[in-house]
């Protein structure tokens, strides 16, 4: 069993030496960017860890007084995951990517490899998961990338407080993946203000440049469902077929990773049904956070106003739908509307401009202590914005040269760069 | 056995219909007003849609799943993962692992696949003898394929279809045959031990017995690392509920629609 794998991942390993030269020291084996952001780090490439590392769950009550809909009735706060050190050691925080909660597998692995190396590790859910609009975001109405920094700073502040009597911290860092990433860089720029945490170092992960470019670019991949979004459920049907077939006449045993590596050295979905799959996996987790959004500010969106939804009652039709709408929708008919109401005169084009790195240049100009990690074909990235990167962060800017869309973020050698970058300013204190 | 089994299912239903029946009273204050976006704007096929005609019921039990899990479940859990070295974790579970090689050898002869029934045969042998009882697994490095197999399969492969969704009370996702299955496979283990009587010897095959299987559900947890409302989004059951129906699905061998 693990002798095919690693024959597999041989033969991956050999194609690219041919046609690259120049990248064959970087060993991420996966070549498609969609291909490598679907499929990540395969086990055997990342590192080992010990079995169990000591961790605890914080539940933040960050709003005592907000009534919670019966709907939501399994939510009891904010849910943070720390590991600690027995000894003085530095402490990272950690923001997860759109959609993911304090326990998702990417933060996990990260927060493993940051306690092995002997820091304490806080992990945050993204603002837009549903656990942090119900518990944490004073508007309910996630996407701003100031606001939902100001919430995480909140939320950062209650887990210091909880945790500040058990451990020693000799110093915060900041690190962030993909949407956590673009947070990390305006919770820092909050903090330069606020000045609890004094951030020493701070860490971006497959960042967006422009928040609005970037899920233009992905909803892009919903357009290469033949018949376009709206048909997204007959194309679900049929590329499950397509998997079912392939797993009958391949005689696997069961549906793991041999399996799922089998699939993409086959080749059984084109590029483009992989970037369709890539779509309804990233509008899943949209739909998530509007329809979250509209109960808690009972907006009447997709869930009638005034209806006070039961734990037991079906969402199924709300589910439908919300897969359905597109960011654009959300961002037309939801979040600018909102931001119009408080500063009227606002224009579209002003409030996307301001979801940007762009928009804080000058404070991420006048500090060395950013980092950014990203990729050659991370498809989130255009040309000109990975080229913005490099300019921006110069030699603090480490780009490899394929690994798609956080495919290679749990690879070893991506994961003792992020080390080195922490380890880096503890050397220099 | 039989007292304790009484007993934990009394106790069980107790705490289901507790746990179930609350929070069904309707409170609206104000007159509702129709969604911007409703269900009618969108026609053609509907995504992850699964058989599930009990979906409330359903519902219900995920909830109770969850404060099982919270309140029982998981503390028990996690005082056996600080109190037990991962060492003798790993064995305890390749031990259990070893047992279930039994349903996987009845269900790979009732589904006539002769071949896979002499692995599942030679590995329990190869683990349980050289593996010492199966705290190891040699089997797999000598080229032995596990194979998972369960009743639920089994009729899967004979052309039974899964039945509406079920969620289970501890088990978690389920289905009508996978229920059936399971509910099959348990009363051959139980046949077999009850005839086995590993314990009776010992005079305290009772307590002996209750404690193996307490073990044994505490393994069982362990080792599944899903925890419910913890996925970050609130179509959660939705998304259990399709990934757990195509799998089954999938694996059983279903038949596949003519293209």
């Amino acid at each position: 069993m693990i002798n095919l794998k690693l024959l597999i991942i041989f033969c991956c390993l050999l194609l690219p030496v041919a046609c690259l030269g120049a990248d064959s020291d970087y060993g991420y084996p996966i070549q498609g960017s969609h291909e490598a952001s679907i499929l990540g780090t395969p086990a055997e490439l990342m590192p080992e860890f010990p079995a169990s590392l000591p961790t605890r769950q914080l539940v933040l009550d960050l709003f005592p007084d907000r009534p919670k809909p019966p709907l939501f009735f399994y939510d009891q706060g904010l849910r943070c995951t720390f590991a600690y050190q027995n000894k003085k050691a530095p402490l990272v925080f950690l923001i997860g990517g759109a959609g993911a909660s304090d326990r998702t597998a990417k933060l996990l692995t990260m927060m493993k490899a940051l306690h092995q190396a002997g820091f304490h590790v806080i992990t945050l859910p993204s603002p837009t998961s549903s656990n942090f609009v119900i518990s944490a975001s004073r508007s309910s109405l996630p996407g701003d990338l100031t606001e939902d920094a100001a919430d995480l700073y909140r939320a950062m502040e209650m887990a210091w407080k909880q945790v500040q009597g058990t451990i020693e911290v000799s110093s915060f860092h900041l690190c962030g993946y993909s949407l956590g990433g673009s947070q990390a860089a305006f919770v820092a720029k909050l903090d330069e203000q606020r000045r609890v945490f004094n951030f020493n170092k701070v860490l971006m992960i497959n960042p967006p440049v422009s928040l609005y470019s970037s899920v233009t670019r992905i909803e892009e991949l919903m357009k290469q469902i033949p018949g376009g979004a709206k048909n997204q459920g007959a194309f679900v049907n049929r590329m499950l077929l397509k998997f079912s077939q392939f797993y009958r006449y391949g005689k696997f045993v069961s549906i793991n990773d041999d399996f799922l590596y089998a699939i993409y050295t086959d080749r059984l979905f084109s590029h483009d049904e992989t970037a369709g799959l890539i779509g309804i996996s990233y509008r899943i987790g949209l739909a998530g956070m509007t329809f979250t959004s509209d109960v808690m500010t009972n907006s009447g969106y997709v869930v009638p106003k005034n209806r006070v939804l039961q734990p037991t009652d079906s969402l199924y039709e709300y589910f439908l739908v919300s897969t359905h709408l597109s960011f654009f929708d959300y961002f037309n008919e939801q979040f600018f509307p909102h931001f119009l109401k408080q500063r009227p005169g606002l224009t579209k084009q002003q409030l996307i401009d301001s979801q940007s790195l762009s928009s804080i240049e000058e404070y991420l100009k006048s500090t060395d202590k950013f980092g950014v990690i990203t990729n050659e074909n991370d498809f989130i990235l255009t040309r000109a914005e990975l080229d913005y990167l490099r300019q921006l962060f110069g030699e603090r800017a480490r780009i490899y040269p394929r690994g798609g869309h956080l495919g290679n973020l749990e690879y070893r050698e991506n994961l003792a760069y992020m080390i080195a970058f922490f380890k880096d300013a503890e050397a220099l204190q | 056995m039989r007292g304790f089994r009484y007993l934990s299912c009394l106790i069980l239903l107790a705490l289901m219909f507790l746990l179930a029946g609350c929070a069904t009273t309707r409170v609206t204050t104000e007159a509702e007003v129709p969604a911007r976006h409703s269900i009618s704007e969108f026609d053609g096929q509907r995504f992850a849609e699964v058989a599930d005609p009990w979906e409330r019921f359903n519902r219900s039990m995920y909830r109770f799943n969850f404060y099982f899990d919270k309140y029982l479940f998981l503390p028990v859990v996690n005082g056996y993962e600080f109190v037990t070295p991962t060492f003798l974790q790993e064995r305890i579970s390749g031990f259990y692992h070893n047992l279930d090689e039994l349903q996987n050898f009845s269900n790979s002869l009732f589904q006539l696949k002769g071949g896979e029934a002499v692995t599942t045969l030679g590995r329990f042998l190869t683990n349980s003898t050289v593996g010492l009882g199966g705290l190891f697994d040699p089997a797999t490095s000598f080229g032995l394929e596990r194979r998972d197999q369960d009743f639920g399969k089994t009729l899967g492969y004979w052309g039974t279809g899964s039945g509406p969704y079920l969620v289970l009370p501890l088990f978690g996702p389920s289905s009508v045959r996978d229920a059936g299955g399971l509910a099959v496979d348990s009363a051959i283990t139980y046949g077999v031990y009850s005839g086995i009587d590993p314990f009776g010897s010992t005079g305290n095959s009772f307590a002996i017995s209750v404690g193996m299987t307490t073990l044994w559900g505490i393994d069982k947890r362990h080792t599944q690392s899903f925890r419910y409302y913890e996925s970050g989004n609130p179509f959660e059951y939705y998304l259990v509920r399709f990934f757990y129906h195509e799998k089954r699905e999938i694996e059983s061998g279903k038949r596949l629609p003519e293209e």
